[in-house]
């Protein structure tokens, strides 16, 4: 509770998020699969240039349950907090909201009174998650002006969907139930978001967990049984209004990033994989005469690759897919940073047009066959993925680890968890920062959440 | 805090109108909710002496206080951001009863029956009137003085907590509305 002004990292629109003072430190969410007895975790990283620790993991708060599976995790109230509809200013950005994919369990951590050495004030458990929402695997966190709205993967039947939404109370953090009035036929679930100021919400696509949870399913990759459309709804009435399907060549529409800006309508997403050419691409969306309509803005073709350096599972394709897992846009719009976590490179688009990607700046790092090093590190295994960019635009971080599963199918040599900072050039280029190289022993990384906010975790009311 | 999203509503339409056009309707809707507290409150000075009612109001107001001290962060959930006039009056009426608009009134309603037998409707009426035509034009100024003048920024620097602010003052005018029954 603040008593005479708004939590300070609440902005009214994204222009003045990015006259944010810099972040100087990171929480990510650490996962020990296959590890006995050793729970999941999140760590802190000291981003603080003129720190002795930085880039060093400053500390670590171990879950009291091993297996969760931690995976996308998000905060308790952002900038959303001053929309004018039901503005609540004086709460604090202060509890992360930290789901298990694999457990169902939900941590509420608690990152006051010291930021860094955050603690656990309150576990929702999966049967309460089930029983309260009718949903399972909670993956993407969003701040709502009036909820903590989270995506799920899962129903309650062992294995199945349907992927939903659903709300946690703001202040008590008790599961409210399931978001959806009429889904129409959407049954797979994975990320979401929304234009909020036009009462829209976006919801993609993976799979059901049966389809994920014990890797890839080959059978259902070749035979498109993956997710391939985009769903749009009305926010408001929670309706699901228009579907969008991209064709079921593409297979898994991931992150979905609308444009920061609330007059814009636009946004972008990523697909991981074509079964046509093994290529992976990024779309945006954008809406004409009230309906939404999608555009292919950037095909990433595979590479060759000699089949004796590839994983049993890529060895008859005799190439590299580039896997695009992750996405993030910058809080004015402009660069769109996308993990090909495959090839191992990051790439960085101008969206200016949203619907005329420009390739500016690319960095190669890891890669299942490149496995390209780090002035710090030498060689690293994994590639760039969960991606976060500062709230200025001038820094990126990013860390190596998808899924358990999927990383051991993949990355089957294993793959201890890394986290790599990008510098950005005002006009475009990125560059491996030598000396930032964090790294979490034999645990792997996932999501990466900044100090007061990053360029994933914000809506914004009003415009720039 | 209608005012607020009359400047968002112009802001985000990229027009001026749009924030003269956003006012009356969340003006309307906050003298429904004074008329929602008003008609029982004449319809309870119609078989009760004043005192009585008085006694009621300032109960009412005193209990509504202390809940919203202890839950001044609850607010009305309701309407997105796409709205027309309809919505901001429902609007408007839902967050001036979740936060007691009416019955912070209650007393000064009652007290314009001083003098009369029982409370008059006409003396009601023309006293929510004024209090709405006063709102509007504070709404008027605070709206077109951030839309034009002091910009965005503001919200970070001077948001007080209002709702601790509120909660004291319902309680305090309670009080007061209390100890004069009494």
């Amino acid at each position: 509770m603040t008593l005479l002004r708004p939590d300070p990292t609440f902005y009214p629109s994204p222009r003045m998020a990015m006259g944010a003072p810099p972040e100087r430190h990171a929480y990510v969410a650490t996962l020990n699969p296959g590890r006995p007895g050793v729970p999941d975790a999140i760590c802190v990283v000291d981003l603080n240039p003129e720190s002795p620790t930085y880039s060093t993991v400053v500390h670590r708060l171990d879950l009291p349950n091993v297996g969760d599976e931690l995976h996308h995790f998000g905060w308790n109230a952002c900038s959303s907090a001053l929309c004018p509809p039901s503005p609540h200013p004086h709460l604090e950005r202060r509890y992360l909201i930290v789901p298990g994919i694999r457990s169902s369990r939900i941590y509420v951590v608690d990152t006051k009174p010291d930021p860094l050495k955050p603690k656990i004030v309150k576990i929702i458990e999966p049967e309460t998650v089930k029983a309260r929402t009718g949903y399972s695997r909670p993956h993407t966190v969003h701040c709502g002006p009036d909820a903590i709205y989270i995506s799920a993967l899962g129903g309650t039947e062992d294995g199945k969907g349907p992927g939903g939404v659903f709300l946690l109370d703001h202040f008590t953090f008790e599961p409210l139930g399931a978001w959806e009035i009429d889904r129409g036929d959407q049954f797979l679930g994975y990320d979401f978001w929304w234009h909020y100021a036009h009462d829209v919400m976006i919801t993609s696509e993976w799979g059901e967990p049966r389809q994920f949870e014990n890797g890839v399913v080959p059978e259902d990759l070749l035979g498109k049984k993956y997710g391939h459309r985009i769903h749009f709804w009305d926010l408001r009435r929670r309706k699901r209004t228009q579907v969008i399907d991209i064709g079921d060549e593409h297979q898994m529409v991931l992150e979905l990033r609308p444009a920061h800006d609330p007059r814009k309508t636009y946004g972008f997403f990523g697909v991981v994989i074509s079964v046509a050419d093994l290529s992976a691409s990024v779309w945006a969306w954008y809406r004409e005469n009230e309906t939404f309509k999608v555009k292919k803005i950037a095909t990433i073709p595979a590479e060759p690759a000699d089949p004796a350096l590839l994983p049993p599972a890529l060895q008859p394709f005799k190439a590299v897919p580039p896997l695009v897992t992750d996405i993030d846009l910058s809080l004015d719009d402009r660069f769109l940073y996308v993990s090909c976590w495959g090839t191992g490179e990051m790439r960085q688009y101008d969206v200016s047009d949203p619907l005329d990607a420009k390739l500016t700046g690319t960095v190669q790092i890891g890669g299942i066959v490149r496995k390209a090093g780090h002035p710090k590190g030498g060689p690293l295994k994994g590639g760039p993925q969960m991606v976060e960019i500062s709230r200025d635009g001038k820094r990126v971080y990013f860390t190596n680890g998808l899924y358990s599963s999927w990383d051991e199918q993949f990355y089957p040599e294993g793959m201890p968890g890394w986290m790599v900072k990008l510098d950005v050039k005002p006009n475009g280029g990125i560059s491996v920062d030598p000396g930032f190289l964090a790294t979490f022993g034999d645990a792997r990384a996932h999501q990466v959440r900044l100090e007061g906010g990053d360029a994933s975790t914000d809506t914004f009311c009003f415009p720039s | 805090m209608g005012w607020l999203f009359a400047v968002s509503l112009a802001l985000q339409e990229q027009r001026e109108r749009a924030l003269w056009r956003a006012l009356p309707p969340i003006a309307l809707g906050h003298m429904l909710a004074l008329v929602a507290v008003a008609v029982p409150l004449l319809l309870l000075g119609s078989v009760l002496p004043l005192r009585a009612v008085a006694i009621v109001a300032a109960a009412a107001l005193l209990a509504f206080g202390a809940w919203k001290l202890v839950r001044w962060y609850r607010h009305p959930r309701w309407v997105g951001m796409k709205v027309g006039g309809r919505d901001l009056v429902l609007w408007s009426f839902i967050m001036a009863t979740g936060h007691g608009a009416g019955l912070m009134v209650a007393p000064a309603l009652v007290a314009l029956g001083d003098g009369h037998d029982g409370v008059p409707a006409r003396v009601t009426l023309s006293g929510i009137g004024a209090h709405t035509a006063a709102l509007l034009v504070v709404m008027a100024a605070v709206a077109w003085v951030v839309y034009r003048w002091a910009g965005l920024a503001i919200l970070r620097t001077h948001w007080i907590n209002f709702d601790l602010v509120w909660a004291a003052a319902l309680l305090l005018t309670g009080g007061i509305a209390m100890a004069g029954a009494l």
